[in-house]
């Protein structure tokens, strides 16, 4: 579904990918995982065409997506912190999305999921954080693409919605989709991702299952596994 | 044979009656036209007596140097042209009681040298010229060494587009107790030009479009213009030279272009300027040397500058005018002594007025610092009404460091002078 | 493009912000024209008013708008959108929504009082025309300022250093350079000067029909020339066009090369 080529992106001096190439094939649940500054989200970013890479090339479906804006069609993207429009109402707003992608949405099931419906007419600025992050869940969850990115999306959640989101999750998955999600949480990462992609230093350090993970470091803990990546790297 | 009787008598009263018919016009007026007896208005002059009058009926004369010595009264019906075929004068006339009247002239020879006039007037007192259109002239009505005049009504026009190339309207010289009044003037040098005319009035005329000024003194003392309009002159009202010129009533509009002004005085003694109306001109007043001149009740509106002076300027005493919305108020190059502002209203003022008795209670200063600068570094206007020009100007009215300290007005007005 | 436009100016148009705005517009025309009563000395009044505040509310508003809505323009991004189509809608929705504020605040007590019975109708709405470019113009120039600037108070204080300087210093400077070279012929330079200032150039379009042409002609044959005639009139709203374009144009190249 994806192929990332040679792929290069600097910050000023920092640099933040370096000379990385990724092949995620179609289907199932990649954690984007690394230390922070690794570049999970410059490479999501760079995915969704927000960062425009310094070289190498992204192809999604064998075109590339460089300049391209249409392929977003087929990509429903979660992005980290929420923040939207304080004057417009959580229905106008949806309605807004909904208006720019010509496609078919199914809001409602979700609506009713996270029990959004006393907050429709509700004006954006006046919702708590985790309200705005079932909304944005909702905007990302409505559409049927193919391929779905999700940035950090337990922040903020309470359990309940948590439960929620795995299950979306688990059916999105069931229904053939691709799924790239960066998060802290290991033990989320344990119950759901297929694949791990681990990022260090701007380039991928380990790409393949949960299990080969804990295999390749000797530990049986996810977390304990990643920390020893990261430490053996400091020594 | 009563028949007869009765034939005899109508034949002698018929004769009678026309001899006497024949006599009224030999004694009093002669008919010009071009089948009448006389078709040439010179013949028809010359063949007047005094008092006499001579009728021109409607149709177009070809004429040069008519002369006129007499007091005869010319009248021109349904507006006859009188064309003087851009020769020389059209009316030359040195005589005493005579009129002008009801006369379309035209086209008097134009000239670099000479000043010739559709009418020409020297030496002479007690007449009238009025009623008249005066089209395509170089000079107008030219009156020289006359008095007891009196010029009203009449329309004079010409097609002047350089000072050099044209003349005045009505361009008295060397005259007294003269009146010209209701007339229009437009498209000449001067509307009206004076010089070392005395005692006389104008007023009620229109000047308007003309190339260097709508009405000029030079030299002329004790004279009186009121209720006229100049609208759209070169300048409106040149004042020069003159002593106790009395200006009231007068409405100077759009007297609007570079240099320009509504009035210029320059070398003025002992004026009184009231009641007039300065309407967009650049600059309202321009003030080149003067002495004793009272301004009373005048209005500024959206000038340029409302006063500029650039000479001399002594005791002139400014009591209750209105200056409103112009781009200067009072702008000056030079000392300006011991002259007073006193109760007028300023729009730009911006005081307060606690104990509500009409006057605000902290004086107004009427020059600003941007018009101390404009007038070193004229290119500097281009920041006029500009935020940094407003604060230079206020830091200035805190603490004056430019502008004279002891130019204000202490009783400016809170609402403007009907 | 039309879509993020009408969303962002709806947005807009609820904010108290805009109603501040249109408020004070509104009090002041009424109060400029009820407590003066004299129509022509209000447009004068209203001139330096316009001149200065669109420029600074444009300014604000572009960069507080900007920033406010990073995290939500980030969502637009990743959706099926051009880029370009996101920011020239954003532009679009705040420039036309404080231009609104301004023509409806200050339409209003002028027509109320009877604007078009009064001759200063042309003024006024050549006032209205100034005060809209001058939105346009800087809330361009803010959201250049803004897209280059990741950090917000940097890019806040950029953007009224600029109004600051557009509307102040650079008139300081001029009028200095004016005074010192008093001797050399300066009105080639003058004009110039006055076009590479979007604030100098609307002031003076407004001064044309108010009272500065003739004033004007009083400095130079190339002054009278070019304002006198109506050259000027069309020449100054050419470029007042140009600012607009120029900028965004600049945003729109900027776009092509930055990082969300």
């Amino acid at each position: 579904m994806i192929q990332i080529k040679n792929l290069h992106k600097r910050f000023g001096k920092l640099v933040v990918l370096d000379s990385l190439d990724l092949e995620i094939k179609t289907g199932g649940i990649f954690a984007i995982l690394g230390p922070n500054g690794s570049g999970k989200t410059t490479l999501i970013k760079s995915i969704l065409g927000m960062v425009i890479p310094n070289k190498g090339d992204i192809k999604f479906k064998q075109k590339s997506v460089l300049q391209q804006w249409g392929y977003r069609n087929q990509i429903n993207y979660l992005p980290q912190i929420a923040n939207f429009p304080a004057n417009l109402t959580v229905n106008e707003l949806i309605e807004m999305v909904k208006n720019l992608r010509p496609k078919q949405a199914g809001e409602q099931e979700l609506i009713s999921l996270f029990g959004l419906e006393p907050f429709l007419n509700k004006k954006l600025g006046n919702l708590s954080g985790g309200t705005k992050q079932k909304v944005n869940i909702v905007l990302t969850f409505m559409f049927d693409s193919e391929l779905i990115i999700l940035d950090e999306p337990t922040t903020g959640l309470d359990p309940i919605s948590l439960i929620s989101l795995k299950m979306i999750i688990q059916k999105e998955k069931e229904k053939g989709k691709t799924i790239l999600i960066t998060t802290h949480i290991m033990s989320l990462v344990e119950e759901i991702a297929d694949k791990i992609v681990f990022l260090l230093d701007g380039n991928i350090y380990f790409k393949g299952s949960v299990s080969e993970l804990k295999e390749k470091t000797g530990q049986d803990d996810l977390e304990h596994a990643i920390a020893k990546i990261i430490s053996r790297k400091d020594v | 044979m009563i028949n007869e009787i009765f034939i005899i008598s109508l034949k002698r009263s018929f004769f009678i009656l026309t001899l006497f018919l024949s006599v009224n016009i030999f004694a009093q007026q002669i008919e010009v036209c071009e089948t009448c007896e006389f078709s040439d208005i010179q013949t028809a002059i010359d063949s007047s007596k005094n008092g006499g009058i001579i009728l021109i009926k409607k149709g177009h004369y070809k004429v040069k140097n008519l002369t006129i010595t007499k007091s005869i009264h010319i009248i021109g019906e349904d507006l006859p042209i009188i064309d003087g075929q851009f020769k020389e004068y059209v009316f030359k006339i040195n005589a005493n009681d005579f009129s002008l009247e009801g006369l379309n002239i035209i086209n008097p020879g134009q000239s670099y040298t000479k000043d010739f006039a559709a009418v020409l007037v020297s030496k002479s007192k007690n007449f009238s010229i009025k009623n008249n259109i005066l089209e395509k002239v170089f000079f107008g009505l030219l009156i020289e060494k006359s008095r007891y005049g009196s010029i009203s009504n009449n329309e004079v026009s010409s097609d002047g587009v350089d000072e050099a190339g044209s003349g005045n309207g009505v361009h008295l010289w060397n005259c007294s107790n003269m009146k010209v009044y209701n007339n229009e003037l437009y498209n000449l040098r001067d509307g009206i030009y004076f010089e070392f005319v005395k005692k006389s009035e104008i007023y009620e005329n229109y000047s308007h479009h003309n190339i260097r000024y709508g009405l000029h003194f030079m030299f002329s003392n004790n004279n009186n213009y009121h209720h006229n309009k100049f609208y759209k002159n070169g300048a409106g009202v040149a004042v020069m030279f003159s002593k106790f010129i009395e200006m009231r009533h007068n409405k100077f509009l759009e007297n609007w272009g570079s240099a320009s002004y509504g009035l210029l005085l320059k070398e003025i003694y002992d004026a009184e300027i009231e009641n007039n109306l300065f309407e967009q001109n650049t600059i309202a007043i321009n003030v080149d040397g003067s002495t004793r001149i009272n301004y009373k009740n005048n209005t500024f509106s959206r000038n340029g500058w409302a006063v500029k002076v650039v000479g001399a300027c002594y005791e002139n005493i400014f009591f209750q005018n209105n200056f409103m919305n112009n781009a200067f108020d009072l702008s000056y190059n030079s000392k300006i002594n011991s002259n007073k502002f006193d109760k007028n209203y300023w729009s730009d003022y911006s005081g307060y007025d606690l104990d509500k008795d009409g006057i605000g209670d902290i004086p107004y200063r009427p020059v600003k610092l941007f018009s101390y600068i404009v007038n070193r570094t004229p290119e500097t206007i281009v920041l006029l009404r500009s935020l940094f020009v407003d604060i230079i100007n206020f830091s200035e009215k805190v603490s004056p460091v430019f502008t004279p300290d002891n130019l204000t007005d202490n009783q400016p007005l809170m609402y403007m002078i009907q | 493009m039309f879509k993020i436009l009408k969303y962002s100016f709806y947005d807009l148009m609820r904010s108290r912000w805009s109603y501040v705005y249109f408020i004070f517009y509104l009090a002041l025309g009424f109060i400029l024209l009820f407590l003066n009563n004299d129509v022509n000395k209000a447009v004068i009044t209203l001139m330096n008013i316009i001149i200065v505040l669109t420029p600074l509310i444009g300014t604000v508003f572009g960069v507080m708008y900007y920033y406010n809505s990073k995290e939500f323009t980030e969502l637009l991004l990743a959706q099926p959108i051009k880029r370009s189509k996101i920011f020239m809608g954003q532009y679009l929705g705040i420039s036309i929504s404080l231009t609104l504020s301004l023509v409806l605040g200050l339409g209003i007590p002028f027509v109320a009082y009877g604007l078009f019975r009064s001759s200063a109708i042309f003024d006024f709405s050549l006032l209205l025309l100034v005060g809209a470019f001058l939105n346009f113009i800087f809330v361009a120039l803010s959201f250049n300022i803004a897209l280059s600037n990741e950090n917000k108070i940097k890019g806040f204080g950029y953007a009224i250093l600029m109004w600051l300087f557009l509307a102040v210093i650079y008139d300081g400077v001029f009028l200095t350079f004016l005074v010192f070279f008093n001797e050399y012929p300066l009105d080639k330079f003058s004009l110039i000067a006055t076009m590479f200032n979007p604030i100098d150039l609307s002031r003076i379009l407004i001064l044309l029909k108010l009272d500065i042409s003739a004033l004007l002609g009083y400095t130079g044959a190339v002054f009278r020339k070019f304002f006198g005639t109506n050259l000027g009139m069309t020449l100054s709203i050419f470029i007042l066009v140009l600012w607009i374009i120029f900028p965004v144009w600049r945003m729109n190249r900027k776009l092509k090369k930055k990082d969300f």
